[in-house]
């Protein structure tokens, strides 16, 4: 930064928010899960559990039963006898009503799945509460009504269900996974077998005591928990029609190598290095809130991250300003306080792996900047950080590092952003911040992404299609593009 | 700097983006004793008013026994910070709050239109700094800054400004009329160019009064003169702040926008007549655990 | 109107009224006609809706259009599916209703049952038949140019003397879904169910004046409909040639839409689809620049 700073404002006030803790017994946690499989909920052939912890506390929350193959060969022998048996034959609309069912008793149980989610994977219960929980409950309102419709999703073109989908997902919004899985999956006639994350599997197991509340019939929907060589075996299982992932992109090519040569569709949402482009004419404070909402939500945890940040030079100070001060008003605390802004990061793994990319950044060359915010004592934290003066040959600047890491770059023109924001093998999600709409479109027109935020960041919605171009993967979730993934569509041929 | 400077540093912005910076201050939880904090500060930051056609000597002097009194049962209050009246009404209200810490505020410039010739509104305002009012609360001529006149407004500030001699001058930019906060942002920028000691949304005579959107932008607007300049300007939401949960969601907003510095009634109020009996109800419930009724505070 | 003399307890006989912006009024005109069983009995006496309940009806329909037409098509589906659930609580009162003027046991419930699916249908649309109707057209210039749907505003509904509820629910949902508000002229032979049916709207969040039921005479309130300047569509069912042609006639005195669906698509065992949704809306084409 060119001249010292004046006339600095103090956030660490006299007045301070006293902790406002939601209760965990909200959550109303058994001692042990076992594996959902075929409507009901049976014990591991193996006999093996494994603990799944609390990342802000590090107390075990409950054992969870480890699926080997042969629990796997049985939820497929389940889901395919359902979907031979009940599902393919049922009339779309009612298909549909369970969907609908579903979504009422998540709306239902909600504080019960926040306060579980937050406590299983460390994210803050604001978060869980207003985000991911109404998300949850309109996907599965959203995707019942298609259920019924699918002649409209692709005109002219007839469509038929795959049959068993096998699907993967991770630890960063495990029930809004699993319901950005099951439900395309359900609507469209597929039955499934689906594997949470191994460090947060609790949502995805109440899931199952909703799916039994709703009477679902049996098979349908199968859990299986489990770590790496649970979703192997998924994705080797020869009587399965799809498989989806959603996790690394080391592990999606992986993933992709395994299925050559076979039948088996697939789609993959893997990782991203989105850049949040500002231009000089953008409104500045609510950029400000995009960039902070971008990188710091959910820890930084999400594949579609805005990790780079992309100023123009003329107004970089002003706004890096703008941005430390908004920084100073993140609480780093207990996921289960309602105050807190950014929760615990989920595994000892990963706060090893962002510690690491701290020291590379520094290393390399780049200024640090983190918040003087406290952190507990227990648990796995990282405070808000900035990497100020990265270039774009940083690893920072290229690696992703799943974390509230931002990396700060400038530009001066147009080309010259688009061209940073597009020169990375990933694909996944980009910000376009002007007040100018018709620069607003040229951008992002040329943002090789599958997500471009146009002043705005981060917004989900089950009506809108997600994914990325290149490495972030393919295929798409949501919206009637999402719907593609889970059938065959076929072109009604012949002569016109 | 010249007129055209601060307009052309006026940002654009985003409504979009900053309701959702504001929804962000309604979900933060303030409990226990960080909120009998800020109920007091809240109740510490009152400008009590009365503008009404039917005000009479007798009720200014109620306010004021109200301002200075109060709850009987509660001990250790803070004051609230001041009385505001129209001009006619100064010389009973500093009778009735000498020497007890209460600000005596008059609103001048022919609130609350502000339609009349200017050397009229600088007549009232000296007439009532001459009645003893501390605090003046002007309003700008919105016809002229809608119609693309900011010079006016400019320079009707500055004249008022001078007129309030030793007074402290707080501009309203009557938020609801300007409608949008681009707007907002300018007449704030114009308004803290002009020598503004505090900018106040509304009058409380038009719909809407003040909302936790405008109230954002003219903190913003404060907080870059602020690290612009090094200038400190205060701020007033008027108007449409019912209760003590709407009072504690503006002073998170304001912690969180401006800091330590500006959680002082020095720097910003609250206009507001029915908060009061709202804080003083909520100050019993936390500290005897029970919810109260009106009927056990009174009126005025 | 004694149902079971029988009973050794004298049951509370309902009175019928309207449903105009979220209240159940009296007709202003205080005429009423009669509901008969089939042997004669009398049933209920309905109101008969006049011009000026409908005047009514419209004003306050008028004042709701803004909200609900710009809540998201998630919101107002997940407010159809609450009428289904709260239509599947009060089903056998329908039923019951229906039956009482003399359409068979099995006939009524299946036609209850529809429609309740129906507004499940409709509820899953809501937040679908943007997408389906709208597009991103390529045109040459350098233009971001998009078409997407808009709710039309008042639509007018005449619903067909029966299926009396299958009828009206046909109708109704794909107009609401599509983020109208309505003003259902309902059956004049068969007036119970759809009277108790504005109940169960009132207890399905749906704000006041989205929807207006009106009970009466269809030869007074179709004319009053059709030749309403402020009422933008009308949706019907099974009109006769006649009045097909008389609803047409006074529609061009402000080219209000008229949309007129054949007795066969209100039948159970027909479904109309997206098209009574697709017809009550308009297309917006809009262009952007695209450039620095």
């Amino acid at each position: 930064m060119a001249k010292k700073q004046k006339n600095n404002l103090k956030f660490d006030t006299d007045w301070q928010y006293d902790p406002a803790p939601e209760s965990p017994e909200l959550a109303k946690l058994n001692d042990s899960y076992d594996l959902f499989i075929d409507g009901k909920f049976v014990k591991p052939t193996g006999g093996k559990y494994f603990d799944t912890t609390s990342p802000s506390s590090h107390k075990t929350l409950a054992k969870v039963a480890e699926a080997d193959k042969r629990d796997v060969a049985k939820a497929v022998t389940a889901a395919r006898k359902a979907y031979e048996g009940t599902w393919s034959r049922l009339r779309p609309s009612e298909r549909g009503k369970y969907l609908f069912r579903i979504a009422r008793v998540i709306q239902e149980r909600s504080r019960e799945l926040a306060v579980t989610e937050s406590l299983d994977g460390g994210k803050p219960i604001r978060e869980s509460r207003d985000i991911d929980l109404p998300l949850v409950a309109s996907h599965f309102f959203y995707h019942a009504g298609w259920a019924d419709k699918l002649s409209y999703a692709f005109a002219g073109r007839k469509v038929s269900p795959l049959g068993v989908a096998g699907q993967i997902i991770p630890w960063n919004f495990p029930l809004l996974m699993a319901a950005w899985k099951i439900a395309p999956a359900l609507a469209t006639g597929n039955t499934v077998v689906i594997k949470p994350a191994e460090s947060t599997p609790l949502t995805s197991l109440k899931l199952a005591e909703i799916i039994q509340e709703a009477d679902l019939p049996p098979g349908v929907v199968n859990i299986v928990t489990g770590a790496g060589s649970t979703g192997e075996a998924i994705v080797r299982h020869p009587d399965v029609d799809k498989i989806a992932f959603t996790g690394s992109t080391e592990v999606g090519k992986l993933i992709r190598k395994t299925l050559a040569g076979t039948d088996k569709r697939l789609t993959l949402e893997l990782g991203g290095k989105a850049a949040n482009i500002v231009f000089e004419d953008a409104a500045l404070d609510q950029a400000v809130e995009g960039i902070v909402n971008g990188i710091f939500f959910n820890q930084g945890h999400v594949c579609c991250a805005g990790s780079r940040l992309l100023v123009q030079e003329s107004i970089a100070e002003t706004l890096v300003r703008k941005l430390k001060d908004r920084m100073g008003t993140l609480v780093v605390g207990d996921p289960l306080d309602k105050n807190t802004d950014i929760g615990a990061i989920n595994s000892k793994e990963q706060l090893k792996k962002i510690q690491g990319y701290l020291k590379v950044g520094q290393r390399e060359g780049a200024e640090i900047f983190q918040t003087s915010c406290s952190l507990p004592k227990r648990g796995n934290w990282c405070p808000p950080t900035l990497f100020l003066n990265a270039s774009q040959s940083h690893r920072i600047s290229q690696e992703e590092i799943f974390g509230p890491v931002l990396a700060v770059q400038t530009f001066r023109t147009v080309d010259e952003a688009i061209d940073k924001a597009n020169n990375t093998p990933f694909g996944l999600s980009g910000g376009v911040w002007t007040d100018k709409g018709a620069k607003a479109f040229h951008v992002s027109e040329r943002i090789k992404a599958g997500v471009v935020w146009t002043n705005t960041f981060n917004k989900f919605d089950p009506a809108s299609p997600f994914g990325g171009y290149k490495e972030s993967g393919f295929g798409r979730e949501g919206g009637r593009h999402g719907l593609e993934a889970y059938l065959n569509v076929i072109e009604a041929g012949g002569n016109r | 700097m010249s007129l055209s400077a601060t307009l052309a540093n006026s940002p654009p912005i985003d409504s979009v983006g900053v309701a959702e910076r504001v929804a962000r201050f309604t979900t933060r939880s303030i409990k226990k004793s960080s909120k009998m904090e800020a109920l007091k500060l809240a109740l510490s930051m009152i400008d009590l008013t009365t503008l009404e056609g039917k005000d009479t000597e007798d009720r200014v002097r109620r306010l004021c026994y109200k301002a200075r009194h109060l709850h009987v049962d509660l001990p250790e209050l803070p004051t609230v910070a001041a009385v505001c009246v129209y001009p006619t009404m100064v010389k009973v209200a500093r009778e009735e709050l000498k020497d007890c810490g209460v600000q005596v505020a008059a609103v001048a410039t022919s609130f609350p239109s502000g339609q009349d010739d200017l050397s009229l509104r600088i007549r009232q305002t000296k007439g009532a700094v001459r009645d003893g009012a501390q605090e003046i609360d002007m309003v700008i001529s919105r016809g002229r800054f809608l119609a693309g006149d900011y010079q006016y407004v400019s320079d009707e500030i500055v004249a008022v400004k001078e007129a309030c001699g030793e007074a402290h001058l707080k501009v309203i930019l009557e938020t609801g009329e300007l409608q949008t906060l681009e707007n907002v942002r300018k007449a704030s920028d114009i308004a803290i160019d002009a020598g503004a000691d505090f900018i106040k949304t509304s009058t409380g005579k038009v719909q809407p009064a003040a909302t936790m959107e405008v109230t954002l932008v003219m903190l913003e607007a404060i907080r870059d003169h602020f690290q612009e300049t090094g200038k400190i300007v205060g701020m007033k939401p008027a108007g449409g702040i019912s209760n003590s949960k709407i009072a504690i969601r503006y002073l998170v907003m304001l912690r969180e926008t401006l800091g330590n510095r500006w959680l002082t009634p020095d720097l910003f109020r609250f206009g507001a007549s029915s908060l009061a009996n709202d804080l003083l109800m909520q100050i019993v419930k936390q500290s005897s655990g029970v919810y109260q009724s009106s009927n056990y505070f009174s009126l005025d | 109107m004694s149902r079971n003399t029988s009973d050794k307890r004298l049951m509370v006989a309902k009175t019928y009224k309207l449903y105009i912006g979220g209240k159940f009024p009296r007709t202003e005109s205080g005429r009423t006609f009669e509901a008969r069983s089939p042997s004669g009995e009398l049933l209920a006496n309905l109101c008969r809706a006049s011009r000026k309940d409908l005047r009514e009806a419209v004003v306050v329909a008028r004042k709701a259009f803004s909200d609900w037409s710009s809540r998201s098509g998630y919101n107002r589906g997940q407010i159809l599916y609450r009428i289904a659930e709260m239509m599947e609580g009060r089903a056998e009162q329908m039923v019951n209703e229906i039956c009482s003027q003399g359409v068979p046991a099995t006939k009524s419930r299946k036609e209850v049952e529809t429609a309740i699916e129906r507004f499940v249908h409709y509820a899953g649309w809501a937040d679908k038949y943007a997408q389906v109707h709208s597009s991103v057209n390529p045109v040459t210039s350098s233009h971001f140019n998009f078409s997407v749907p808009e709710a039309m505003g008042i639509v007018g509904i005449v619903a067909p003397n029966e299926p009396s509820i299958l009828g009206l629910s046909t109708l109704l949902a794909p107009a609401l879904a599509g983020g109208n508000v309505t003003i259902a002229l309902v059956s004049e032979t068969h007036p119970l169910a759809p009277a108790t049916f504005a109940e169960i709207l009132h207890s399905s969040d749906v704000p006041s004046g989205v929807v207006n039921i009106l009970t009466g005479f269809r030869k007074e309130l179709l004319h009053d409909l059709s030749t309403h300047m402020d009422v933008n569509a009308i949706l019907a069912a099974d009109l006769s040639p006649k009045e097909r042609k008389l609803t047409e006639e006074n529609s061009a005195l402000n080219l209000k839409r008229v949309v007129h669906l054949p007795s066969k698509a209100v039948s159970a065992t027909n479904h109309p689809g997206l098209s009574p949704i697709l017809s009550l809306q308009e297309t917006k084409t809009t262009w952007h620049p695209i450039g620095t």
